[in-house]
């Protein structure tokens, strides 16, 4: 994939100062993949904090690049509509899910006060214990003295069974969810796992609808639980709509399947990465384990596990001199801002005792903010707690690998070595 | 100066005298009481400085404003007494309130 053609201009290999302004397009995936998107951001932050990209494969849009103005954009929801998507690039023609992070009042906050309470803190407070103990179980399995692809074995696996839970969708098939969560976000080639964007409805509507509808119906004949889907199809703004709207019920699951999916395991192969570039902070961290509290935030920051939300303007709005038209795609790059000096000091060091460590801007802010962001946190709290007791260090041994997107900031190899106390 | 006490999940108080004028939450924050995360940092814009007004005290404060509802209403653990810290000025009407921290906030 890596001698496949970037459309248009690419930025690889350009240097962020020198190119002209109005150049600069942030879209392009191999910026992520390459790790090497820092310096254009820097950039605009500085010269053209609210960008206009002309032209790029996901046609022209707006970029905005600092942390005062992505919360001013959060903010007025009624503006910056979420509807007809959340990322760049807008839904396939022929396949349009529809999920509640992908609309706007009144729909979305009667959807989403439907399942808040399976990821409030009461709620997960009851799962504390078995989480643990599943994590302890995948740690407890890793090969000493062998290198392994922390990717995989860890971040993925914890994830997957963490949905699992949370759907309480049957364990022994609980691969299929991360399967489909990949499914629902690649970006088709020969080292995907979809060659075209035609296998993405095919795969999802043969397999995944089929599966949750079986769990739907079994949900909706049993007592309310406490699981997602029992949420659904108990729920008044949701109870219909497995049978009535379809691909709601698609979109919805997708939603929450690769919302708990893809950041969680990235930030949690972050965690790792960070440690071993910084290790007088992993030093600290070793010296004192209730650090893990600060440390857990600042990963989220430093990882950025969506590189930005788009929102579509329902009219025009003057932002920061810039007027945004009517119609226009806008892109808050949460990456950006969660580099930007005026909000956060030495936005480029890892810190893990920082002070007012969650003020970053990685779940978003306003009535879309994250729903799940005390269940991630709680995870990786958990996680670094169990790994404590069990390795003195979880040492990087290689390079890691970057997904090739520019949406889920992440890894597919992050090769270890893990040193037991 | 005005007075302020916080009343946390569990039952313990704290009062403090702050600078009129302060937020509720930037009362709660400056002085650091648990309980109040503030993520955003004031801007009505995450809801994590949720409070409950203690009885009385609700006709003075007022109800939410169009902003703050937005993102209130979306939170199962709203009651009719919620606010948000950020949303309320310690001015002298002010002077006593006593507010309520949840268990949790979101």
């Amino acid at each position: 994939m890596s001698d496949m053609p970037e459309p248009r201009t690419s930025m690889v290999g350009k240097d962020p100062y020198s190119i002209p302004l109005e150049d600069i397009d942030v879209s392009q995936r191999e910026l992520y993949r390459s790790n090497i998107m820092w310096g254009f951001f820097d950039r605009l932050r500085n010269e053209d904090p609210v960008h206009y990209c002309k032209d790029s494969e996901f046609g022209p849009y707006w970029s905005v690049t600092r942390f005062e103005d992505i919360m001013k954009v959060e903010a007025q929801h009624n503006i910056f509509s979420s509807n007809p998507s959340i990322s760049i690039q807008d839904p396939m023609e022929d396949f349009k899910v529809s999920m509640f992070i992908a609309m706007d009042e009144p729909e979305h906050g009667k959807q989403r006060r439907t399942v808040q309470g399976a990821v409030a803190p009461r709620n997960l407070a009851n799962m504390e214990s078995l989480i643990r103990e599943r994590a302890g179980a995948i740690l407890d399995t890793l090969p000493v003295g062998e290198t392994f692809n922390w990717v995989e074995k860890v971040s993925i696996e914890l994830t997957t069974q963490m949905l699992a839970t949370l759907f309480d969708f049957p364990f022994e098939n609980r691969h299929k969810l991360t399967y489909w969560s990949d499914v629902a976000t690649a970006v088709p080639g020969p080292d995907s796992i979809i060659d075209t964007y035609a296998d993405r409805p095919r795969i999802l509507m043969d397999e995944c609808v089929p599966a949750f509808m079986g769990l739907w119906h079994e949900r909706a004949n049993a007592e309310p639980r406490t699981d997602l889907i029992s949420m659904l199809a108990h729920g008044e703004a949701t109870k219909n709509m497995a049978t009535e709207r379809p691909m709601e019920f698609l979109g919805n699951l997708m939603l929450l399947i690769v919302g708990g999916n893809d950041t969680t395991r990235n930030s949690l192969s972050g965690s790792v990465l960070f440690l071993n570039e910084n290790p007088e902070e992993y030093e600290k961290l070793m010296a004192d384990h209730s650090l893990i509290n600060s440390m857990v935030p600042e990963v989220i920051r430093y990882q950025t596990p969506l590189t930005h939300m788009r929102r579509t303007a329902n009219e025009d709005f003057d932002l920061n001199g810039k007027t945004i038209r009517k119609g226009d795609k806008v892109v808050m790059w949460y990456v950006s801002g969660n580099r930007d000096e005026d909000a956060i000091e030495r936005p480029y060091d890892f810190i893990i005792d920082r002070d007012k460590p969650r003020h970053h801007v990685s779940f978003g802010f306003g009535i879309h903010r994250c729903m799940g962001n005390r269940l991630a946190e709680m995870q990786l709290r958990i996680v670094w707690e169990e790994i404590l007791k069990r390795f003195s260090k979880v040492e990087l041994v290689g390079e890691p690998v970057r997904s090739y997107s520019n949406f889920v900031k992440g890894y597919t190899d992050l090769p270890v070595r893990v040193h037991p106390l | 100066m005005t007075k302020i006490t916080f009343i946390q999940h569990d039952g313990e108080q704290q009062t403090l005298e702050v600078e009129k004028g302060l937020s509720v939450m930037n009362a709660a924050v400056d002085n650091l009481v648990e309980g109040i995360d503030a993520d955003c940092g004031g801007e009505c814009n995450c809801a994590t400085c949720h409070v409950y007004i203690d009885g009385a005290w609700m006709d003075k404060v007022g109800p939410t404003n169009e902003a703050e509802e937005a993102i209130m209403s979306l939170n199962p653990e709203r009651k009719d007494t919620s606010r948000l810290g950020c949303q309320i000025k310690l001015t002298d009407e002010l002077d006593g309130l006593v507010v309520h921290l949840p268990e949790f906030q979101f």
